[in-house]
């Protein structure tokens, strides 16, 4: 079995401090973390490595970035809480790149991750895909955080099984069982939590509370530390240019702007029954 | 290769695009701007920049789609119904900021039902609202909401009839079709757009959306791809009167015509849905009123009251992340970036601190009453009326009222 886990690094904190005076906005060193919600599908994928691994069938999970090259850190990480291989697509072309790029970019580097080479790179655990198979092959999971905290835009699980014609089940909140070429998990939906079951491969997005990262153990940094983490460009994984970054994102940030804030906060003085007065008044207004 | 480029004889290293840049994309050195890896394009520089001295050139094949843009017209609201077949009331929210947008640009709106017919003449109501059109299929196929079935049908009848603009309502079902359409008409698409504007001549729609949790907007267009896709929390948009007055009663507004087209034979789910939970009691996204309870209310045995307060106000219980994380409400109650957002009319806030992934999921509120202990507490700068002082005491006071009122 082959899962590849795409993550994205992210600012450690959303909470971007603007400066009253000038309203720009203060950076303080804030570090990059791979999104929560990504991190959390690693742990779904190394979950399922771990309990194969326990009835002896192999499987590898590859993490899988864009962004810049101190992302690499980032992906080190992931192998050393057990992944078993990394790639990173890392070039000034990708820059720019909106949700239909960035998928874009994200198949080609899950293409590149099924080649031959990258797969025998990574022998340890393609026991299924042994077989040096002609051409590139596809993932049998795709594993995605549902949204990233930045972004909030939870587009890519979703146009990457279109590129890819996969099912999609997006905000999985438990995967019950993955075996005999399905994959069953319970979902959030508008109507409620439905269990549903698709075949593989297939793409998930998972919820930020589906599994508590794990730490990485000792012996997984020491072996993180010499591990092959694939810094790769456009043109390495024949990424179209037109296609990628700012040539290929149909939508542009225009301008950015600081949103006007009512600082117009009433506070309700007097005493606590002639406040509890006034929120009634307000929940009257509100149709009470 | 496209780039953000600086003129270095115009630059005089003030420095101002350092400071309006948020993810450390631009740097200074030697009085000269110097744009680095982390670099997103975002264009917040040029917009900085008091001497014109940065740029963002674009490649010729960027601009060029290959489309004939003036081959898309008019503007398509794709409607969601819920699991009783009833129209969602985004839906509503959806056709009336169509209409404004259709009138500016003098072109039609139309609507895009495909339903199992599980509520009865759901695209009568539909054509009523003021649309020129509903496009409405009834299948046993979309009984389930499975956004690939969903996309094959919408992009079938997309790349027939070619709209200029698609709105989604961005529910749970709305985010994952939306991007399944997108990626198979190879098109932008913007998420949780809180404006919308359109541009007469072109018809470029100006979609603007929050970013960084809410600390700042980006404004953003599709210039030379259609359709224009967009996706729209519940509750940003009101629905007019006279759009819901039409769906009622069907006698106002000239009656849209309603076409029928079939999903293709071929269509087939690859998604078996074995069971479901229904969410039980209201739905906190779409509550008129709410109550937000968070740590500052104490304990667990304090819970009764604010569920007493809800109750007396006709409004639904919500809450902060780190409750449902100790188990004092199912995640259902959950308000904030990774629970629900929520646009009530009335929002009364009781021990929220108000940390910004919990503010970023109630900025569609339209009044918010904030009770906290805490005058410094970040809840009190979205607040519209604060009141600084004991919860517990505020809430007891509020029900002893209300409950005299009956």
């Amino acid at each position: 079995m082959h899962i590849v886990v795409c993550v994205k690094a992210v600012p450690s904190s959303t909470e971007v401090k603007m400066d009253p005076v000038t309203h720009t906005i203060v950076r303080d060193g804030r570090e990059s973390v791979v999104n929560p919600f990504d991190a959390a599908a690693l742990e779904v994928a190394l979950a399922i490595k771990d309990e194969r691994a326990a009835t002896g069938e192999g499987c590898r999970v590859s993490v899988l970035s864009m962004g810049i090259p101190a992302t690499e850190v980032l992906l080190r990480d992931g192998i050393a809480r057990g992944a078993s291989d990394a790639l990173l697509l890392s070039d000034r072309a990708f820059a720019g790149a909106d949700t239909l790029a960035t998928s874009y970019a994200l198949s080609c580097g899950i293409r590149e991750l099924g080649s031959a080479s990258m797969s025998d790179a990574a022998a340890s655990g393609a026991s299924e895909h042994g077989e040096a198979a002609p051409g590139p092959s596809l993932p049998d999971l795709i594993l995605c955080g549902k949204m990233a905290v930045d972004g909030d835009t939870a587009q890519i699980g979703p146009e990457l099984a279109g590129l890819f014609d996969m099912p999609c089940v997006t905000d999985v909140r438990e995967l019950v069982a993955i075996e005999r070429g399905r994959v069953t998990v319970r979902h959030a939906t508008d109507a409620g939590i439905e269990l549903v079951e698709v075949p593989l491969p297939a793409v998930l997005t998972v919820a930020k509370d589906i599994a508590q990262p794990r730490m990485p153990s000792i012996a997984g940094v020491r072996a993180a530390a010499g591990a092959p983490v694939a810094v790769l460009s456009a043109a390495c994984v024949q990424a179209d240019p037109a296609r990628s970054g700012l040539a290929g994102s149909p939508t542009q940030v225009v301008r950015s702007f600081v949103p006007e804030r009512s600082d117009a906060c009433e506070v309700l003085e007097g005493s606590v029954p002639q406040q509890a007065a006034r929120i009634i008044a307000l929940a009257e207004e509100a149709g009470l | 290769m496209s780039g953000l480029m600086v003129d270095a004889a115009r630059c005089v290293g003030c420095k101002r695009c350092e400071r309006a840049c948020a993810f450390g994309g631009i740097v200074v050195e030697s009085r000269l701007a110097r744009p680095t890896d982390a670099c997103t394009l975002c264009g917040g520089c040029v917009e900085a920049c008091p001497v014109d001295a940065i740029a963002i050139e674009r490649d010729e094949a960027g601009e060029r789609s290959g489309r004939n843009l003036s081959a898309y017209r008019d503007i398509w609201v794709i409607a969601q119904v819920d699991v009783e077949g009833a129209l969602l009331p985004v839906v509503f929210e959806l056709v009336g900021k169509a209409l404004e947008l259709a009138k500016v640009r003098g072109c039609q709106v139309v609507a895009v039902l495909g339903e199992a017919g599980r509520a009865p003449r759901q695209a009568e109501r539909l054509a009523a609202t003021g649309v020129a059109e509903v496009i409405h299929t009834v299948d046993e196929r979309l009984a389930h909401a499975d956004a690939e079935v969903f996309a094959q049908w919408i992009c079938a009848l997309a790349e027939e009839r070619r709209p200029e603009a698609m709105l989604f309502g961005a529910t749970a079902f709305g985010r994952e079709l939306a991007p399944r359409v997108a990626v198979r008409l190879q098109t932008g698409l913007t998420a949780d757009c809180t404006a919308l504007d359109i541009d007469p001549k072109t018809g470029a729609l100006l979609q603007t959306r929050p970013a960084f949790g809410g600390n700042l907007m980006a404004a953003i267009e599709c210039p030379a791809h259609r359709p224009q896709m967009a996706t729209v929390r519940p509750g940003v948009f009101a629905a007019p009167e006279r759009v819901t007055a039409g769906a009622g009663t069907g006698a106002d507004l000239a009656a849209g015509i309603i076409t029928q087209a079939p999903l293709a034979p071929e269509v087939a789910s690859r998604v078996a849905v074995l069971g479901i939970e229904p969410v039980t009691g209201g739905s906190i996204a779409q509550a008129e009123r709410l109550v937000v309870v968070g740590r500052g209310v104490g304990s667990k045995k304090n819970l009764p009251l604010m569920e007493r307060l809800a109750e007396l106000l006709h409004a639904e219980l919500g809450c902060t992340r780190p409750l449902v994380e100790a188990g004092w409400l199912d995640y259902a109650h959950q308000v904030g970036q990774t629970g629900a957002a929520v646009a009530p009319k009335l929002l009364v806030s009781i021990g929220v601190s108000g940390a910004i992934q919990h503010l970023a999921g109630i900025g569609g509120a339209e009044t918010v009453v904030a009770i906290n202990e805490d005058a410094a507490a970040p809840i009190f700068g979205v607040a519209d009326y604060a009141v600084v002082g004991d919860a517990i005491e505020v809430v007891t006071e509020l029900i002893a009222q209300l409950e005299a009122r009956d």
